[in-house]
C-alpha cells in the first residue's frame, strides 16, 4: 500500500516537474472527489493559486460522486499512518474525524486572517472543534431547491408551487396532461433529499430541528411525521415508472429536455443546466422547495487538515489561507455552482439563482433557520443518517403505510445510536 | 549428502514458504482479525473495546440484514437449481454428437469470460423498461407488453437470478459435459442392448454417474452465490429501495459508508461461517477418498 502511494507521489512530482514547476520546493497533497468536468475545473483554480505561492499541488482525486470511494481510500491511508495534507470532507465527516483526534490545527492562521468574522456560525461548528480550526469551508450548497422547466409551466399556465399542497395541485394537473411531474432518481440520498424538503416544508424549521437534528422522539413520532410520509407517498405517484437507480444528473436532463416538469435537487444541478446551454433562472426556474422559503438547508465541502510535520506546515497553512481568500472563494464557486462560504464576497458575478441563494443565506442566518442537510451529511453521523435513509427509501419503494414508516424510523434510529 | 542434494531436499520448502506465509497472514490472519473485530465496538477505525456478542445482536435486529438473508435464500436456491438444471440440459443436448459442437460449447461458455459487472450492466439495459425488452416489444407494435421486474421491489431479486444464471450456466454445462464424456460407454451399450428407453438410461445410469460433477457444481455455485456482490451493484445497486440487498452489499455499506466497522465484521463472520459449513464437509469428503501416500 505504502509503496504504491509513494510511487503515485513520485509520478505526480514527476509530471509536475515536466510541466515546469520543479522550482517549488513545497507541496500539498489533497484527496478529493471533484472529478467531473466543472468540479475538476474548480480544483484547477486552487492549483493555479497555490502555484503562484510556490506550492506544488499533488492531486489525489478518487472518482465516485458522494465520495464513498474517496472515504475508503482516506481511511486506508490514515490507518497506514500516511495521511494526505488535506482531504475533502462533508460536515459530519469532519466531526467524526475530529472526534478520532486525527485532524490538525489551523488556529494561528485563522486568527491572523480573522476567519471567525466571515464564516456563519452553523458552518463554523463543523470546522472548529474545541476552539481549534481544523478544516476550511470551500463552498455552500443548498439542497432545498425546486428546478422547473419554464416552458412546460408557461404552456400549461402553471405557477411555481409555494407549498406542498400547491405542489400536489400542479403535479396532478401535469399528470392529467400526460407530463411526468417530477424527475427523480431512485437512490437513497436522492429520496432523502426530497424527504428533507418535505419535513422542512410541512413541519417548518423548528420541526426540522427537533426531528432531524435533535432526533427528538416525540417529534419523530408525531402526526406531522405521518403527514410527511403521506406526502412522500404522493410524490411517489408523480415520478415516472422508470426512476429506480437513476443518477441525479440524468433526472436533471429530463427536466432540461422537457421530459419532466420539475426536480427537487441541490444547486449542483446548475452545472448540468449551464452545460446544456440553458440559463438558470430563465429557461430553468429555481425556486425554493415547496414550503421551505425562509429556511436554508446547507451542505458544505470542507478541506480538513491532517497533522503534518513542521516541514510541511507552512505549505498546509498556505493551502488553507488560499482556500479562505475571497478571490478563490469567488472563482471556485462560480465554476462549481455553489456560493462562497465567506459572507463578505460580492455576488455581482453570480447568476440569478446563486444571488438568491446568497440573499436567502443571510436572511436564514439571522432568523436562525440555517440548518444542516440530512441527505448531504450535515445533520447526523453516517450511521444514523443511513438508518434514516433505509426507512425513507424502503417506504418510498413499497406500499408501507405512513404509520409503519414512522415506527420503523424510530426503531431504525435507535438501533443505529 | 552433497550440497545440491541437500538443497534439492529443502527447495520445495523454500519455494513454498513465502506464499504460505502470505496466505497465512493475508487470508487466515485477516479472517481471524475480522472475527476479532466483530466482538469490539469499532466504528470508523478498529478499536479494541470488547462488547461480546452485542454486534451480532444488532446485526440480527437490523431489518436490512433480515432482507439480505431472505434475498440470499431466494437468490441462492433459484440460482443453484436453475443453473444446475439448465447446465445439465444443455450438456446433454451437446453430448448428442452434434455438428459444430466446439462452436456451441464456446458460445455457451462465453458469458463466464465476462466480469460480473459487465453482465450486470448488460442485463440492466436489457431489463430496463425504458430501454430494453419492454421498450423494444412496444416499438415493434406489442404496446401492452410489460416486463418491469427490474423496478418492482418484489420482483427485482429475480432479475439478479436471471443474470446470474445466464452467466454461470455455460460453465456448469462444461463441467457436466466433462462428466458425461467420462461415463463408461460399455454400460451405455449394455443398456441399449437390453432395450432400455432413453430417458431411463439418463435417470438410472448417466445422472447417477455424474454424482461427483454435481458435487463440484454445487460447491462452485454455492460460493459464487454467497459472494455475489458486483452483480447486484451493477444491476440494481441494491434497489429498488433495499429490495435486492445481499449480505455482501450489506457488509460493504456497514463497513465503509456507515462507519459501523464492527457490525460489518459481524456480518462478514456470519457469511464466512455459512460458507465454511458448505465447503468444509465437501473438502472433508473429497480428502477422505484421496489415497494416503
Amino acid at each position: 500500500m505504502r509503496l504504491s502511494f509513494k510511487m503515485m507521489a513520485f509520478t505526480a512530482a514527476l509530471s509536475a516537474s515536466v510541466s515546469g514547476h520543479a522550482l517549488a520546493d513545497e507541496s500539498v497533497e489533497v484527496l478529493h472527489w471533484w472529478t467531473s468536468g466543472g468540479e475538476a475545473a474548480a480544483v484547477g483554480v486552487l492549483k493555479d493559486d497555490l502555484q503562484k505561492k510556490g506550492v506544488t499541488w499533488q492531486d489525489m482525486p478518487v472518482a465516485g460522486g458522494g465520495g464513498e470511494a474517496a472515504m475508503t481510500t482516506l481511511k486506508a491511508r490514515v490507518a497506514a499512518g500516511n495521511p494526505p495534507t488535506a482531504a475533502q470532507l462533508l460536515g459530519m465527516a469532519v466531526n467524526e474525524w475530529s472526534e478520532q483526534g486525527l485532524l490538525g490545527d489551523l488556529t494561528e492562521v485563522a486568527q491572523a486572517e480573522g476567519w471567525d468574522k466571515v464564516i456563519p456560525d452553523q458552518i463554523k461548528q463543523f470546522a472548529v472543534h474545541d476552539g481549534k480550526w481544523q478544516a476550511v469551508p470551500v463552498n455552500i450548497h443548498r439542497p432545498n431547491w425546486l428546478w422547473i422547466n419554464a416552458k412546460i409551466f408557461k404552456d400549461n399556465g402553471l405557477e411555481p408551487p409555494k407549498t406542498w399542497d400547491e405542489f400536489n395541485a400542479v403535479a396532478d394537473k401535469l399528470k392529467a396532461k400526460g407530463i411526468t411531474p417530477l424527475a427523480h432518481g431512485g437512490q437513497p440520498w436522492q429520496d432523502d433529499t426530497i424527504f428533507d424538503d418535505v419535513v422542512l416544508g410541512l413541519g417548518g424549521p423548528e420541526f426540522y430541528k427537533k426531528a432531524i437534528i435533535e432526533l427528538d422522539e416525540t417529534a419523530l413520532g408525531s402526526d406531522t411525521m405521518i403527514k410527511v410520509f403521506d406526502q412522500m407517498r404522493k410524490i411517489r405517484g408523480y415520478v415516472d415508472p422508470n426512476f429506480s437507480g437513476r443518477d441525479w444528473n440524468l433526472a436533471t436532463g429530463m427536466v432540461l429536455k422537457g421530459d419532466a416538469a420539475m426536480q427537487l435537487m441541490g444547486d449542483w444541478a446548475k452545472g448540468e443546466i449551464v452545460k446544456a446551454g440553458l440559463k438558470p433562472g430563465v429557461d430553468i426556474l429555481c425556486v425554493t422547495a415547496p414550503g421551505t422559503e425562509g429556511s436554508f438547508l446547507f451542505n458544505t465541502d470542507f478541506l480538513a487538515m491532517f497533522p503534518v510535520g513542521a516541514d510541511k506546515l507552512d505549505a498546509q497553512t498556505k493551502l488553507a489561507s488560499s482556500v479562505m481568500s475571497p478571490a478563490f472563494q469567488e472563482a471556485f464557486n462560480l465554476v462549481k455552482g455553489s456560493i462562497p462560504a465567506r459572507s463578505d464576497v460580492s455576488g455581482d458575478k453570480f447568476d440569478a439563482c446563486a444571488q438568491k441563494s446568497m440573499a436567502d443565506l443571510k436572511a436564514a442566518e439571522k432568523a436562525g433557520t440555517l440548518m444542516g442537510s440530512l441527505a448531504h451529511g450535515h445533520a447526523e453521523p453516517a450511521s444514523i443518517q443511513r438508518a434514516i435513509f433505509d426507512v425513507v427509501t424502503q417506504h418510498f419503494n413499497s406500499d408501507m403505510s405512513s404509520k409503519d414508516a414512522v415506527t420503523a424510523l424510530i426503531s431504525s434510529i435507535n438501533a443505529a445510536k | 549428502m552433497s550440497l545440491s542434494k541437500r538443497l534439492g531436499k529443502i527447495m520445495p520448502a523454500i519455494v513454498l514458504s513465502p506464499s504460505l506465509a502470505v496466505v497465512t497472514l493475508c487470508v487466515y490472519g485477516f479472517m481471524a482479525y475480522t472475527a476479532l473485530l466483530s466482538f469490539t465496538d469499532s466504528k470508523m477505525f478498529a478499536r479494541f473495546d470488547f462488547v461480546g456478542w452485542r454486534q451480532y445482536g444488532r446485526l440480527f435486529e437490523s431489518p436490512r440484514w433480515i432482507i439480505a438473508i431472505e434475498n440470499m435464500a431466494i437468490f441462492g436456491t433459484l440460482y443453484i437449481v436453475c443453473a444446475t438444471c439448465l447446465g445439465l440440459f444443455i450438456a446433454i443436448l451437446i453430448d448428442q454428437r452434434i455438428r459444430f459442437e466446439g462452436v456451441f460449447r464456446a458460445v455457451f461458455l462465453y458469458p463466464m469470460a465476462l466480469s460480473f459487472v459487465v453482465t450486470g450492466v448488460i442485463w440492466q439495459w436489457l431489463l430496463n423498461p425504458g430501454l430494453g425488452l419492454e421498450h423494444m416489444m412496444r416499438e415493434l407494435g406489442w404496446t401492452s407488453f410489460t416486463f418491469q421486474w427490474l423496478i418492482e421491489p418484489n420482483r427485482a431479486i429475480y432479475t439478479i437470478v436471471i443474470a446470474g444464471v445466464w452467466q454461470v450456466t455455460g460453465f456448469v454445462m462444461a463441467l457436466f459435459l466433462a462428466g458425461l464424456r467420462g461415463v463408461d460407454t460399455e454400460i451405455l451399450r449394455a443398456a441399449r442392448i437390453d432395450g432400455a428407453p432413453i430417458h431411463k438410461v439418463y435417470t438410472r445410469i448417466i445422472i447417477p454417474a455424474l454424482r461427483p460433477a454435481f458435487l463440484t457444481v454445487f460447491v462452485i455455485e454455492a460460493h459464487l452465490a454467497i459472494k455475489s456482490y458486483d452483480l447486484v451493484v451493477a444491476l440494481t445497486k441494491g434497489g429498488p429501495g433495499v429490495s435486492t440487498e445481499l449480505p455482501s452489499t450489506f457488509m460493504y455499506s456497514m463497513t465503509f459508508t456507515r462507519n459501523e466497522l464492527a457490525v460489518g465484521a459481524a456480518s462478514a463472520t456470519v457469511m464466512l461461517v455459512t460458507l465454511a459449513s458448505i465447503i468444509i464437509p465437501y473438502l472433508y469428503s473429497e480428502l477422505r477418498h484421496e489415497p494416503t501416500t
